[in-house]
């Protein structure tokens, strides 16, 4: 096994990992590590692609995983201030009482 | 350089998987740090280092606080600083499945397909080829991002805003 | 980092390379560098801990000289002979070294233990890993990274963790109230610290430490140092830089992560004994980091003010910088009260940001001009940048003290 294969299944374990938390844990604040949890595991692709694909030294990798990183900040921000807002409303961030808007 | 890999790799699916076990939330919100640390190690590693320091000027130093602000801003009692309750069962377990089928599908396909993969030097990266290609190919992208770090940023302080007025009627019992 | 001495250098220039080279001479080749990085790690940690341990002295002395009173005077080295047992005091860091480690370590009950006691070994890591970038001296530094700047700001970011694990394992309200505020402020002068920076490395082109020193070597008109602090975006970025670096460092006037008159003493109200200790060695160590970064970038780092002074050797430049700056956080500490939370966040976000991104402006506005032909019209240059960033210092500072009467001193003379 080469080792971007080994990297790719990293990068799937902390995929499904993230992805076993965003659904299963009802804390909002879980749910939303989860998904950044997740978005790692790509970039995680992005750089091991950069470094062992085929096409290695392509500064794209780089590039792309740098501006992933400035809208996972963008999006962790705007998630926790939902958060936030959630909790002021409902006391409470469980994601199962959030069901206001439910007709 | 495997054995690298290997703790790292080791360390980061280790401290991930025991953060979405654990029940109280700092300590999962903290081991959930450690598992991004870990990924900048892994770029580290593979020669990016200016990505590996914005991965950990980011993820350890701006969303870990925003994190834990959130959670002491969200917490009701002081008894349980912060416990979070457990699912239920149907909900985990069919939560579990889901994850558990992408990862064995995912897993298995990782497994059987072969990459081709280039030899020879590991390839390097500088801080001035970065800024050279922000600001020339890929400088429509990053004026995007800044754009959208406004206005997420604005977004979300008036999300997270308070109206005077409305809280102090609901902060009466 | 193995690259042998030039030989250009002087004999005084030279000797830590020497002594390095000597030691890594003893085992073979194929460790010689795991060896350098050990022996670098060691004399970082070595000279900046007996720093600290003077520096603790020095600051009891300077404050007690400003309040009138005789600061610790009577610990002494009795084997020193001709002291009678007393020199300044000087045996205060190592009886106060004793004392805490022989103090009990007490652990709060309810705390969270594991956090607890990782808190301080967290925050003195990490602040520790800050100096590995920094350049001590000529061709003195332990790791020369391409983005040695992101990786200062990266390393420092793991201190603030440990300051909330350190707040919030305790379970105690007054710490977690001081994690809280820690928090706040530290977010909130990340974002001025690093503006500040920002035009720093946008004009030397360079994000490494020993390159950024490079950029200002030289002289103008051949005895006044090309160092940013000498120009008006780089002064104004220095003081922005300096007054973040209190703040991150949490120094007084903005000490209320551990106001001890509020919050008996913040994160560390429980913490004891050695743990104590190293928190206490901790907030000197960033005090240290952050000043060597702002004589990095802002100083001209290790070069000498004249070109007379080089026969000093660059070390001890860096050195009497550090110390500058350091004695300006003391006289700082010991002149200024305390702010108050609300003044504190405005400072930073209404006043310090915008400062910082007009001087982002303002560097641009000199990069842009150096090419101006004629002493005339570098004046002119020079009159407009300072112009840009004092103007607006003024009228963004009316309007935040709009309202605000001067004080009064009535009881006072």
């Amino acid at each position: 096994m080469s080792m971007l294969n080994a990297c790719l299944l990293l990068s799937s374990a902390l995929f499904c990992l993230g992805l076993a938390a965003a659904l299963v844990r009802s804390n909002a604040i879980l749910v939303l590590l989860g998904i950044e949890l997740m978005l790692n595991a790509a970039n995680l692709n992005f750089i091991a692609f950069w470094r062992f694909g085929p096409d290695a030294g392509h500064s794209a990798g780089v590039m792309f995983v740098l501006f992933s990183i400035a809208v996972a900040a963008a999006e962790a921000a705007v998630g926790l201030a939902l958060v936030i807002a959630i909790s002021r409303h409902q006391r409470s961030i469980r994601l199962q009482e959030a069901t206001r808007l439910k007709g | 350089m495997t054995f690298a890999f290997a703790f790292l790799a080791v360390l980061m699916v280790a401290s991930a998987g025991v953060a979405m076990l654990l029940r109280n939330l700092i300590h999962s919100a903290l081991l959930l740090v450690l598992s991004w640390a870990g990924v900048a190690a892994f770029y580290l590693w593979a020669g990016a280092q200016f990505v590996a320091f914005a991965q950990l000027l980011v993820y350890v130093g701006a969303i870990s606080m925003v994190v834990l602000f959130a959670v002491l801003l969200t917490r009701r009692s002081a008894g349980s600083v912060a416990d979070v309750e457990p699912a239920t069962f149907a909900r985990a377990a069919a939560g579990l499945l889901a994850a558990g089928l992408v990862g064995g599908v995912l897993g298995a396909t990782m497994l059987r397909s072969h990459f081709p993969t280039a030899t020879g030097e590991a390839p390097k990266i500088s801080v001035h080829d970065i800024g050279v290609d922000l600001m020339g190919p890929q400088v429509a992208a990053l004026l995007v991002v800044g754009v959208i770090l406004t206005v997420s940023l604005i977004g979300a302080v008036v999300i997270a805003a308070t109206d005077p007025a409305a809280t102090d009627k609901e902060d009466k019992p | 980092m193995t690259a042998p001495a030039p030989l250009t250098d002087s004999f005084l220039e030279r000797v830590p390379l020497l002594v390095r080279d000597f030691i890594t001479g003893w085992f073979p080749e194929p460790i010689r560098w795991v060896v350098a990085g050990l022996l670098a790690a060691l004399t970082i940690l070595l000279v900046f801990a007996t720093i600290f341990a003077l520096l603790t002295l020095l600051e009891r002395k300077i404050i007690a000289r400003v309040q009138n009173r005789p600061g610790p005077n009577r610990t002494g080295l009795p084997w020193l002979p001709f002291t009678e047992g007393r020199v300044f005091g000087l045996g205060q860091p190592l009886a106060d070294g004793i004392k805490a480690l022989t103090k009990e370590d007490i652990v709060p009950r309810d705390a969270d233990q594991v956090l607890h006691f990782l808190a301080p070994v967290v925050l003195v890591a990490f602040s520790l890993m800050t100096f590995a970038v920094i350049p001590f001296g000529r061709n003195l530094v332990s790791v020369d990274l391409d983005a040695a700047v992101l990786f200062f700001f990266a390393a420092g970011a793991g201190t603030e963790l440990a300051v909330f694990m350190a707040g919030w394992s305790s379970h105690n309200k007054y710490s977690l109230l001081a994690a809280m505020r820690a928090l706040a402020q530290l977010i909130s002068y990340e974002l001025p610290l690093l503006l500040s920076v920002v035009p720093v490395v946008m004009l030397a082109g360079k994000l490494s430490t020993t390159g950024i020193v490079a950029a200002q070597a030289g002289w103008k008109f051949g005895f006044i140092p090309r160092w940013f602090v000498l120009s008006p975006w780089g002064a104004a970025g220095f003081v922005i830089f300096f007054i973040a670096a209190l703040a991150e460092s949490n120094r007084s006037p903005f000490d209320l992560p551990e106001a001890e008159s509020e919050l008996i003493a913040g994160h560390l109200t429980e913490y004891s004994g050695f743990k104590y200790a190293l928190f206490f060695m901790a907030e000197y160590f960033g005090m240290m980091a952050l000043s060597g970064l702002g004589v990095t970038l802002f100083l001209g780092g290790w070069q000498a003010p004249l070109p007379v002074l080089e026969v000093i050797p660059s070390y001890l430049w860096f050195g009497a910088k550090l110390m500058l700056l350091i004695l300006l956080f003391m006289w700082i500490r010991a002149t200024l009260p305390r702010l108050r939370m609300d003044q504190l966040t405005r400072l930073a976000w209404k006043f310090l940001v915008p400062l910082a991104l007009i001087n982002l402006g303002n560097a641009a506005f000199w990069h842009l001009s150096a090419a101006w032909p004629g002493l005339p019209l570098q004046a002119v240059r020079y009159a407009i940048g300072v112009a840009v960033i004092v103007i607006p210092f003024f009228l963004i500072g009316r309007r935040l003290s709009a309202g605000v009467a001067p004080r009064t001193y009535r009881y006072a003379p």
